[in-house]
């Protein structure tokens, strides 16, 4: 229970993070989606399915310390990874900004790069970039997630429905139960 | 304002979330609160899209939109995993994944 407040503050931030870089359309969705529905969601699950008094069972010591092992091992790696690799923006963006720096005589051309470099990413472009057929469109990965989240909204009607339908058979004489879960 | 922050650092909290939330699935032994490890995970992985989609790539959106559709690929998977685990608790009395071996081989 404490946990998933505490995971709701991390989502959160997240959320603060995309705004730091700019992206406000992700922010707003990361803000929505995850504090908004899967938080509540997980809080919900939870108070329907643990005892007040119960403890939370935790793993034996011994696999305890093998997966913290693990997991600083790997985070080790990957840190050690991602502080000698020295990153590199795409050669493009390089080429637009240079340009933008070099020539600022020209402020109208500088602006018309910059545009072009920094893709925008405001709730008018995202859209039509969602359903456009051409490069920059992304209409497939946008119909999959579509036929995806329908198959999830069936696969979970499927799965509240199988447990009902006994109950009815069982308890017909009860006329009023159609408002049940 | 993002300019000032290297792009090291945002992924030193991607990286420590992502390995929170390995340490986290390994030993909790709930399944909602192996979810929520999995979530942090997800979450991880989206900061780390974003963040190489800003300072490596800027003039494309692709991380972004990939980004998006993870958030929606996870939406719908902890949408369904919570509706299973609440028909494992009608039917086991528990969520602990060492009470449900009915289907181990």
């Amino acid at each position: 229970m404490r946990s998933a407040v505490y995971l709701m503050f991390v989502l959160i931030a997240t959320a603060v993070l995309y705004f730091m870089m700019g992206y406000n359309f992700l922010a707003a969705v990361q803000l929505t989606v995850y504090a908004g529905g899967i938080v509540v969601l997980i809080i919900f699950s939870i108070l329907l399915t643990s005892q007040i008094s119960e403890r939370a069972v935790m793993a034996p010591l011994k696999q305890k310390i093998l997966s913290s092992l693990a997991a600083v091992a790997g985070a080790l790696l990957v840190l050690m990874v991602v502080l000698a690799f020295d990153f590199k923006p795409s050669p493009a963006s390089i080429a637009d900004s240079s340009i933008q720096s070099a020539d600022s005589a020209t402020l109208v051309v500088a602006n018309a790069t910059a545009g072009t470099a920094q893709a925008s990413s405001n709730i008018h472009d995202i859209g039509l970039a969602l359903v456009s057929y051409e490069r920059e469109g992304f209409a497939l990965p946008f119909e999959v997630v579509s036929i995806l989240l329908l198959a999830a909204l069936i696969g979970a009607i499927v799965l509240a429905k199988k447990e009902k339908l006994p109950i009815n058979t069982e308890i017909s004489d009860n006329t009023n139960n159609d408002s049940t879960l | 304002m993002i300019q000032s922050i290297p792009l090291s650092y945002v992924l030193i909290v991607s990286t420590l979330m992502f390995f929170i939330g390995i340490y986290g699935f390994l030993t909790r032994r709930n399944l909602v609160t192996m979810l929520m490890s999995v979530e942090l995970i997800l979450n991880s992985v989206n900061i780390n899209f974003v963040a190489f989609n800003k300072y490596l790539h800027p003039q494309a959106l692709e991380g972004h939109f990939f980004a998006m559709i993870v958030i929606a690929v996870a939406a719908a998977e902890s949408a369904v995993a919570i509706a299973i685990i609440i028909n494992i608790y009608r039917n086991f009395k528990s969520i602990d994944v060492e009470n449900v071996d009915q289907m181990k081989f």
